[in-house]
This record gives C-alpha cells, sequence and structure tokens, in this order.
C-alpha cells in the first residue's frame, strides 16, 4: 500500500501531503525533511527508486514539482510510476495544463483529486474519466451552495433572522 | 431590551466576519507576499482563525478551518486544538462545509484524539446518507482515523454499504473494509461473506478494490486465503485489468509457496501474461512472482531471465534498476541467471546513479566463489580507488564480507587475502579499519598457514611511516602490531621490526594502540634475545639436546599462546579443561613438527633468516639500548596501559642486561666449559619467556613438561581463584601473560636476581588489579573486545562452544592445508553464528510486526473460511455456505429453500467426512470444492461434463436433486474416495 504521498517543489517547499499510515506531526515534518534531501539531490537521468527505511520511495518530477510516493518492499514500484502519472493528466484535465501555481493556490482541491484516486493507500478508480466526473458533480454541489448563500440579501437576512 | 442589543451587535460582527474574512486564497497569498516573516505571519493567521472558528456562521468557520487544514497539512502547524471545530463543520448540513470538516478530520485526528467518541454517530448517519458523496466522504474519513471502538460501532453500516448497488461507495466502502479489519478483527465475521461475493463482481472497479483488500490481507498472513485460490485464479485468467491482474500476481506470489499443486496451475497462465502483456509495470510483476516464488520452475525461470535481460539492456534507468533487483533475488537459486547477465551487471557498475551501482554491487559479490574471488576482488579493489569515498567503502565492506563470510569459506589462498587486505588498508578512502583488523588478526588465530604472510602484511603496514597519519588506519595498526609480535619467528629481521614499532611517529596513535605496540615490542625483544641464546650455543655446543630443549622452548611459547587463545575463547564455559585436553595432543604433535622446521631453518636454509650475523652481541646490545631509549619516556605516561607495558619492558631489560654481557664474556673466555653456562642462561632466558608466557592457563600447564623447579602451579591456583570472579577478563589474563611476570619473579625460586625486581613486581600486581578493572584496554583487547563486541551478547555462547573443536581442526586441518575440508567445519562456529544473528533479527523483526494484529484478522478469517472447530467438517460447510448465499443472490427467490436443504445436507455430509476420511488436508479440501463448484456456477456445460465425471469416478452419491446439492457434494465424494487428487485443484 501507499504509506503517503508527496508534493515537494524544487526549492523543497511542500506542497502536499497526504498520510494514509499514522505519523505524528512530529514524524510528518522529519520524513519530509530527510527524503527532499534524498529526491532532490538525485540528478535527472537516474532511476526513480530510492530505498528508505525499509520502504521504498517513488518519486517523479514534472516540471518544479516532485511527486513522491512511499510504498512497502513487495509493491510494484513502475505501477505507483503510472499512478502518479495518471494523478498528474487528472490534475491536468480539472485544471488546464496544470501548473504549481495552481496546486498553491487550490491545494484543497489537489486533495479532493487525490481523495477520488486513491482511497486507503490504494487505487480506487484507474478510469480518468471517471475521476473527472465525480470531482465536477462534488464542485457544482459545492457551487450552488455557494451561490444561494453568497448574495447580500441572503447574507442580510440570516444576520436578521 | 439589552439582549437585542448584543445580540444585534453579535450578529453585526459576524456579518463584519463573514463579508471581511480572508478566504484560503488571500491567506496563500499573503503568505506568498509577506514582509513581516513566515512565522509572525502565520501566527497572526492562527489568531485570526482561533477567533472566526468559533463564529456562529457556518461560512465564517468552515472557511476558518479550511485555513487551519491548510497551515497544518503544509505548515505543519498543530491543530489538535481545534478538534471540537472539526467536529461542528463535520456535521453541518452542507456539502461544502461538511468536506472541509472532514478533510480536516482526515487530517488531524488520530487514536487519541478525545472528540473521536463524538463523532460515531455523524459518520453513522453519513454513511447512511442517500448523498453517495457525503457517504464517500465518511468513508474515506474513517479509513484514516478509524479506532477499534469506531470499527466495532460502524460495521453494520460498513457491512451494508459492501453489498450496496452505488459502485461508487461500494468500491470505497471494499477499499476501507482492510482499516476496519485492522481495527476490529471481529468485522471479519461479519463482513467476509460480503466481501467474497465481491470477487465475482463483473464490475472492473469493485474487482479492483476487492483484489487490493485481499493481496494487503494476504500478504500478511497468506494461508488463511488459500481456499479462495480458485476465484483468484479465475482472476488471473479472465481479466484485462493490468492493475488487478498485478495485485493478483501479488497474492498468488504470497499463496504458491504454500501449496505446490496451486503453484504447478498458476505458473503457465502466468507466464502468458508475461510473454503477451505490453505493460512494463505487469511484465516485471510476472518476473518478480515468479523469480521469488516460482523459482522451481525452470521454463518459467528461464522466460523470467530473458525478460530480465530485456530490463537490463533497456536505457530507462528505472527498468535497469528493476532488473538488477530482480536478479538479486533469483541470485541464491540460480546463479547462472546473474552469470549470464555478468557483462551487463558489471557494466552498470560504473552507472552514474548510486542505486543502480549498489544493487550491481550485490550482484557481482553473489557471483564470487572460490574460483574467482581472487579475480573479481581484484577487479573492485582497483575500481574502488577510481569511485567516490561513499561507494569505495561499500566496495570494501561487501568483499570483506563476503570474503570473511563463513570463517573464509571462499578463500582458498590464504596469502592472498592477507595480501588484499593489506592493499586495501591502503586505499585512501578505506575507512574499513574495525573490519580489517579483527580479519587480520582472527586469521592469524585461526589459519596457522597464512602466518608468515601475515607477518609479512603486517610489516609492510607497520615500517611504512606514513600510515601513521592516518587515524582510519589505527586499528589496522594495532592488528599488525600485534602479528608482528605474536608470530615474529617468521620474520626475517626482527630488528627492523623493532624499529618499526619503536619508531618516533608511533606518537600519533592513540594510546590503546601504543601500548599495543609495546608489548609487541617486548615480544621481539624476547624473541631476538632468545634466538641469539640458542644460536650461541648452538654454534658452541654439539649437544642437540640444548637445540632441541630451545626448540621446544620457543615452541612452547607458541603452544601456550595458542592455548591462551583457546582458553580466552573457552574460558567461561564449563568443560574448558576438557575441551582443551584433548586439543593439545595436536599441539604437542604439531610442535614438534614446528620444532622441526625451526631446527631446518636454523641449520639449513635460513641464512638470511637467523643467521650468525644478525644476532650478534652487538645487534643484540644494540637492540636493548634501542628499546630502553624508545620507551624510556613512557615511564612517566598517564595512561596505565602504555605505562604499565613500559616498566614491564624496561625492568625485564635491567635483568637480563647483565647476564648477557657476562654470558658473552664468559663465552670469550672459555668457549669449552660453557656448557653449564649455556643451559643456565636457556634456563634463565626461558624463565624470562615463562614468565611471560607462562600464565597461561591451568590446564594447558599440566600438558607442558614443566622446566626443573619452576613452580606455576600454586601462583596459577591463586590466580585462578581471583579470577574466578570475573568471566570476561579471564581472557585476558590468559592472554596477557606479561603483567603477573613481576609476580612470578618473585615467588619463583629460580626467579632471577630479585633486589630490584621485587619494586617493580608489587608495582605490576598493583597494576594487574587495576587491569582487571579496566579489562577493556587490555593488551589483546583490540581484537578480543572486536570478537566479543560482534556477537554480544546473544552469540556468546554458541560461539564458546564450538570453539574447542574448531581451533583444532583448524590447526589440524589447515597445517595440511586442506582447506577443502576445513570449510564445512569451520562453518559451524564463529561467522555462522554472527550471520544467523542478523537474519533471526531480522525476521523477528519482520515477523513480528504484523503478527499481532493480523493473528487476530486472520484466525478470523480461517473461521470464516475454513472454521476454526472441527476444522475438516466445517472447512467443507463454510465455503458451501457462502457459495449458497452467493447463488442465493443470483437465484432470488429458490434461496430459503435452497439454503435449507443444502445446509442440512452439507452438515450429513460434512459428518460423513470426518468419519471417513479425518486426516485429509482441509485446504485442498476447500479448494477442490470451490473450485469445482466454481466452474459449475460459470459454466453449466461444464457442469455437465463434471457430473459425468463424477459419475464415472463412482460415488453412490445423491439422486440429483438439483443442481446444489451436487455442487456440494461433488468435492465431498471425491474427497472422501481419494484423499489427494492433485487434478482437481484448479
Amino acid at each position: 500500500m501507499i504509506h503517503f504521498v508527496l508534493l515537494i517543489s524544487r526549492q523543497g517547499k511542500v506542497r502536499l501531503t497526504k498520510w494514509y499510515s499514522p505519523y505524528s506531526q512530529k514524524e510528518r515534518t522529519k520524513v519530509i525533511r530527510e527524503l527532499s534531501g534524498v529526491i532532490l539531490t538525485r540528478g535527472p537521468k537516474l532511476c526513480n527508486f530510492v530505498e528508505w527505511k525499509g520502504y521504498k520511495v517513488v518519486y517523479k518530477r514534472y516540471a518544479s514539482l516532485y511527486f513522491c510516493m512511499c510504498i512497502d518492499q513487495e509493491d510494484n514500484e513502475l505501477e505507483i510510476l503510472e499512478i502518479i502519472h495518471h494523478y498528474v493528466e487528472i490534475l491536468d484535465r480539472y485544471f488546464g495544463s496544470v501548473c504549481e501555481l495552481d496546486l498553491i493556490f487550490n491545494f484543497h482541491k489537489a486533495y479532493y483529486i487525490l481523495d477520488e484516486l486513491l482511497i486507503a493507500g490504494e487505487l480506487q478508480e484507474p478510469s480518468k474519466k471517471t475521476v473527472a466526473r465525480l470531482i465536477s458533480a462534488q464542485d457544482s454541489l459545492v457551487e450552488t451552495a455557494k451561490e444561494q448563500r453568497s448574495t447580500i440579501s441572503n447574507i442580510i437576512a440570516q444576520a436578521t433572522k | 431590551m439589552a439582549g437585542g442589543v448584543s445580540s444585534s451587535s453579535y450578529y453585526s460582527s459576524s456579518i463584519m466576519e463573514t463579508l471581511f474574512q480572508r478566504t484560503l486564497e488571500d491567506l496563500i497569498k499573503g503568505l506568498r507576499l509577506q514582509l513581516i516573516g513566515e512565522s509572525a505571519f502565520v501566527s497572526k493567521a492562527i489568531e485570526e482563525i482561533r477567533r472566526e472558528v468559533k463564529s456562529t456562521d457556518p461560512h465564517t468557520k468552515s472557511t476558518a478551518l479550511q485555513k487551519l487544514s491548510y497551515l497544518a497539512s503544509l505548515h505543519f502547524h498543530d491543530m489538535s486544538w481545534a478538534a471540537f471545530h472539526v467536529v461542528e463543520v463535520m456535521s453541518s448540513s452542507r456539502f461544502s462545509h461538511k468536506r472541509i470538516g472532514y478533510h480536516a478530520a482526515s487530517l488531524s485526528f488520530h487514536d487519541d484524539t478525545p472528540v473521536l467518541l463524538l463523532i460515531t454517530n455523524q459518520l453513522r448517519k453519513d454513511l447512511a446518507s442517500t448523498n453517495e458523496f457525503e457517504v464517500s466522504l465518511a468513508l474515506e474519513c474513517l479509513s484514516r482515523i478509524s479506532t477499534p471502538d469506531l470499527a466495532r460501532d460502524l460495521t453494520p453500516e460498513i457491512f451494508t454499504l459492501l453489498s450496496t448497488t452505488k459502485i461508487f461507495v461500494r468500491k470505497k466502502a471494499i477499499s476501507v473494509v482492510l482499516r476496519v479489519f485492522a481495527k476490529y478483527p471481529d468485522a471479519v465475521r461479519v463482513c467476509f461473506k460480503r466481501l467474497v461475493e465481491n470477487l465475482d463482481n463483473s464490475d472492473p472497479q469493485i474487482l479492483a478494490a476487492v483484489v487490493g483488500v485481499f493481496c494487503e490481507l494476504a500478504s500478511q498472513d497468506p494461508g488463511s486465503y488459500l481456499p479462495l485460490a480458485p476465484e483468484f485464479y479465475r482472476i488471473l485468467v479472465d481479466s484485462k485489468n493490468n492493475w488487478v491482474l498485478i495485485k493478483v500476481l501479488k497474492i498468488f506470489a504470497k499463496l504458491a509457496p504454500l501449496e505446490p499443486r496451486l503453484a504447478k496451475r498458476v505458473v503457465e497462465p502466468i507466464c502468458d501474461h508475461m510473454r503477451r502483456t505490453g505493460a512494463k509495470s505487469l511484465m516485471f510483476e510476472c518476473i518478480r512472482t515468479v523469480v521469488s516464488s516460482f523459482s522451481e520452475y525452470e521454463s518459467a525461470v528461464k522466460l523470467a531471465v530473458v525478460k530480465i535481460r530485456e530490463l537490463l539492456v533497456d536505457d530507462d534507468p528505472n527498468l535497469k534498476y528493476l532488473g538488477l533487483q530482480a536478479l538479486s533475488v533469483i541470485a541464491p537459486k540460480h546463479l547462472w541467471a546473474v552469470l549470464e547477465n555478468k557483462e551487463v551487471v558489471i557494466k552498470w557498475l560504473s552507472d552514474e546513479d548510486p542505486n543502480i551501482k549498489l544493487e550491481c554491487l550485490r550482484l557481482v559479490m553473489a557471483m564470487v566463489s572460490e574460483s574467482n574471488v581472487v579475480e573479481i576482488s581484484r577487479v573492485l579493489v582497483t575500481y574502488s580507488l577510481k569511485s567516490d569515498p561513499g561507494f569505495c567503502n561499500e566496495i570494501l565492506g561487501s568483499i570483506l564480507c563476503t570474503c570473511s563470510r563463513n570463517a573464509y569459506e571462499i578463500i582458498v589462498d590464504f596469502d592472498w587475502y592477507v595480501s588484499l587486505l593489506g592493499e586495501m588498508s591502503r586505499i585512501p578512502h578505506c575507512q574499513k579499519g574495525d573490519e580489517i583488523e579483527n580479519q587480520l588478526i582472527d586469521m592469524g588465530m585461526r589459519v596457522k598457514d597464512v602466518r608468515p604472510e601475515l607477518l609479512q602484511v603486517a610489516r609492510g603496514l607497520l615500517i611504512d611511516p606514513a600510515l601513521l597519519g592516518n587515524p582510519f588506519l589505527h586499528r589496522i595498526l594495532a592488528a599488525a602490531a600485534w602479528v608482528s609480535g605474536e608470530y615474529i619467528e617468521f620474520s626475517r629481521n626482527p630488528f627492523e621490526l623493532m624499529e618499526a614499532l619503536l619508531q618516533p611517529r608511533t606518537s600519533l596513535l592513540p594510546l590503546s594502540v601504543r601500548a599495543v605496540y609495546i608489548h609487541s615490542a617486548f615480544k621481539v625483544l624476547i624473541f631476538c634475545l632468545h634466538s641469539y641464546i640458542l644460536q650461541s650455543e648452538s654454534m658452541t655446543s654439539s649437544f642437540p639436546d640444548n637445540l632441541v630443549l630451545g626448540v621446544s622452548e620457543l615452541v612452547l611459547k607458541r603452544n601456550m599462546l595458542e592455548g591462551s587463545d583457546l582458553t580466552t575463547c573457552e574460558a567461561p564455559s564449563a568443560h574448558c579443561s576438557e575441551g582443551f585436553n584433548p586439543s593439545n595432543q595436536s599441539y604437542e604433535d604439531l610442535s614438534i613438527e614446528n620444532g622441526g622446521d625451526r631446527t631446518i631453518n636454523h641449520g639449513q636454509t635460513s641464512t638470511p633468516a637467523f643467521s650468525e650475523n644478525i644476532f650478534t652481541y652487538d645487534s643484540i646490545i644494540n637492540l636493548i639500548n634501542q628499546v630502553e631509549l624508545a620507551l624510556g619516556p613512557f615511564t612517566g605516561s598517564h595512561d596505565a596501559e602504555v605505562f604499565e607495558r613500559t616498566r614491564h619492558i624496561l625492568c625485564f631489560i635491567e635483568l637480563i642486561k647483565g647476564e648477557i654481557t657476562e654470558c658473552l664474556v664468559q663465552k670469550g673466555k672459555t668457549l669449552e666449559s660453557e656448557e653449564m653456562k649455556a643451559s643456565k642462561i636457556i634456563k634463565l632466558i626461558s624463565d624470562a619467556f615463562s614468565e611471560e608466557l607462562g600464565p597461561v592457563s591451568v590446564s594447558a600447564q599440566q600438558r607442558v613438561p614443566i622446566p626443573e623447579g619452576l613452580l606455576l602451579k600454586e601462583n596459577l591456583d591463586d590466580l585462578e581463584t581471583i579470577c574466578a570472579d570475573f568471566q570476561v577478563p579471564a581472557s585476558n589474563l590468559f592472554s596477557l601473560g606479561s603483567p603477573y611476570y613481576g609476580e612470578e619473579v618473585g615467588v619463583s625460586p629460580f626467579g632471577l636476581q630479585n633486589k630490584e625486581e621485587s619494586e617493580p613486581s608489587n608495582e605490576a600486581t598493583s597494576l594487574l588489579t587495576e587491569h582487571r578493572k579496566l579489562h577493556g584496554l587490555y593488551y589483546l583487547a583490540p581484537e578480543k573486545n572486536e570478537i566479543v563486541g560482534n556477537d554480544y551478547p546473544p552469540a556468546n555462547e554458541p560461539k564458546l562452544q564450538v570453539n574447542p573443536k574448531n581451533d583444532t581442526e583448524d590447526l589440524v586441518k589447515l597445517t595440511v592445508q586442506s582447506l577443502a575440508t576445513n570449510k564445512k567445519p569451520n562453518h559451524a562456529k564463529t561467522r555462522p553464528v554472527v550471520v544467523k544473528l542478523d537474519e533471526g533479527d531480522l525476521v523477528t523483526i519482520t515477523a513480528k510486526r504484523p503478527e499481532t494484529k493480523d493473528d487476530l484478522v486472520s484466525g478470523a478469517v480461517r473461521e470464516v473460511l475454513v472454521g476454526s472447530d472441527t476444522r475438516t467438517a466445517t472447512s467443507q460447510r463454510n465455503p458451501s455456505d457462502k457459495s449458497s448465499s452467493k447463488r442465493s443472490k443470483r437465484k432470488g427467490k429458490e434461496k430459503l429453500n435452497v439454503d435449507c436443504s443444502e445446509l442440512k445436507e452439507n452438515l450429513g455430509d460434512s459428518e460423513k467426512l470426518k468419519h471417513e476420511n479425518p486426516s485429509s488436508r482441509k485446504n485442498k479440501h476447500s479448494i477442490n470444492g470451490k473450485e469445482r463448484r466454481h466452474k459449475s456456477t460459470g459454466k453449466i456445460g461444464e457442469e455437465g461434463e463434471e457430473n459425468g465425471q463424477k459419475g464415472k469416478q463412482k460415488s453412490s452419491h445423491r439422486h440429483a436433486r438439483h443442481k446444489a446439492s451436487h455442487r456440494a457434494d461433488a468435492p465431498l465424494n471425491v474427497v472422501s474416495q481419494t484423499p489427494v487428487i492433485p487434478d482437481f485443484l484448479l
């Protein structure tokens, strides 16, 4: 299974973290510090796998972002690479040629998309289309609610009720 | 009125908050543009959030929470204080808020979060919601924060969701079930059947999810899932989905080793996939499955090796790396696979990727054998000179480790290996000093034949002043010094060694190493003196007895040393003396042999070695002066070890100096009457020798012809009682020898001129006690400690037990240079024990982790699948239950009747089975049963066939009522007939 997912920028800034195994806040910072030290220093033409504390970390760089996933020893590295690529493609489709800034300002959406892709450290949805459809359905659910409440009259009505 | 005012102002503040609240985007922008420093900005934002999150307006609250979770997840700000607000937002009726709440919860909640108790009902409500997105939120959250309580309370809801018609929800529920099982194993009893039913689902997403769950479950305890093998097999054959196939392969990789017949069935489809698939991930998974679990199937392995080859020559470093990994998995069983790809592996040894290099190194080391170790090591050592320090040490480490494995199993030419160690020591980046030190000393003790070469290597290291400056080499130098003192008799030029040991640059060494140097110098000195005496004797006297005596004396010394080594190892073991006595016999023989060699040395060939011109009067006097001069300053040393050793050597010199000159003078005067004098001197010196080496061990002493008038025993008994308290120091006491020298002299009636001696002797004894306390600093401590340190504490016992045998073997067999035979016996000693230790540790670590909980889970699974009581019976009953429920879904109305009748029948059957065939293996049965049922449910035509088969096969089974009974019967009858029917498996 996947133990955690990290998105780290080339400068070492964390863009997204998702933990499927229990890690305390302290451990999380430590893990990120250690891993970004290992991964960011690796050259461009090296393999995408790093052995780390009995686990394997599969990472791939897209533009300025490193997508890292930590898996068990017996998991399939190539499969994880495909999952990463999958995720990037879905992000790309959702944001329309995604860039780091998109993820910075829509960090919650990146989470929601990831949640549709993975659950409990396993891939749950191999179809890009389905993920896109599910996300847009949830978005519209939110949008309608927002429209309802964001009118001034609504606010005033609420305040004076 | 007042209330109205306050409430309106309250509302207005709420409006203000709502209207002017910073959104998440504002926060992120602000954070990027802040001028006041990030931490200051964040703490300001947190303050704001703390205020906002208390707002009654759900929107304000949820926005605040969203900002907080942003800070928590990316800036690792603690948000546990907001746990209650998270619960509030979770319970909001709006989806947008709920989503934020759930996200925050899965981010920040953990087992100890107190508010977890409050969310059970909320989760239950959301799990039962009609909005599938709400259900999915709750499921996701549960997968992350589930606790035993939550898992227990929500099991019914999960159970319902496992068969919901909404695919979107069901697949999530399936994935979450894994976490529920982990926390609350009893849930298995409730949910497992439904989970298994989902294996039959045609929807690819459901299938992917459920196979993923079984993959995780099976990785923890494969045995329990053997009964499901037919289902997995069907998926393996039918599925076109690579994600699913990869998981199924993983399951089979776990199941196959448990059931050889299953492996036989499965190996073909796996090879098919390997041949056909275009997806590298699937291909690699096939390869890995084959190399790890199907390594006894030649054809499959061959195919896998072909595919590995493809990976190895690929440009993609990922594939290269994975290919190498697969090779290293298969290396222990099919070394030919590695050898076939030798060139590639060696080529990638110089890859730019350190991970790939490391894998290659492992593979290269796997290829090492008796025949090629020399060549490979040479190549690697040369290569290590060119590589970066880190990798250089990796190389050296793996060479050392491979060569020393199983007590130097693969080494035939020890001379070569010793000189290789010497070479390694000189590699600039070498940081393996400790390991090299260990091996040098270890070999010296174990391998008798290598000692001359060992001495040469040690000499090379010692006389090179440049090496003294490298702190990584100090341990090695200590070993070299020890070797040079210990095996000085092999030296061609002891004076040179003495010079090396006393060179001024030794001041760069740490004191513990200096102590070794000093003591080695002492040994060298004694050796020179003794040789001198012997030599002059043999020159002047025609008495062969003297020579023989002298030689045997020398040999005696050696024996004692060895004896001391032995006893150090043995000391704590109870049968110390028994262990030693028989072996001593062989020493005796050896000593004679050795003695013979030496006489030859003296007499004939030794012209350069011990020729008269080396041990001249002048040279000896020079030597003594040199020692005195070099060691003089150390009498003021603060280090007890150095100080004491210096005292010993200086006192000794003081003692003999007069004698030597006297002897010389006499010899010069009366060449004829030296017989008396010479023997006297021999006794004198041999006294000195035995004083130095004498107190080896009581039992060793018994075996040795005691020189006239030498009263060793009482003293030793004395010491024995003292030493009895110290188990570990015992080793040091024995090997040390020299510290007793003073005492010895003081008591022994044959003692030398005692006037000056009495003082140092007291000093020595007092220091001796000090020593016992500081045994870590003992002279032989470097190697002794190392050994102890290596396998301490658990290896201690086994090692000690095997050692006596082993050392004798070493000595006896290695002298004959029968390394081949030596290998095996050596096997059973120190090395293997150490190795086993490591492996054992690993195993326990890895095994322990899953055990605790999985025992529960797998226990429950077994119960469901196989049944725990009356195992044979239930093993049959339960799967059929399952199948009946499966069928019941399909066959809507019949359900009740069928179930009842079938159940009864099954019960009857299983009872029958119990009587007829109690000893048959349950797993296979259930596989059989399941398999048959499967085929039959799957294809009716086939079923007919089967029925026919069944009929042919005999079995007076019941009349065909309906299919159900057939299905239930078929396996049972078959089983009762013949316990093992391989053909029915799959």
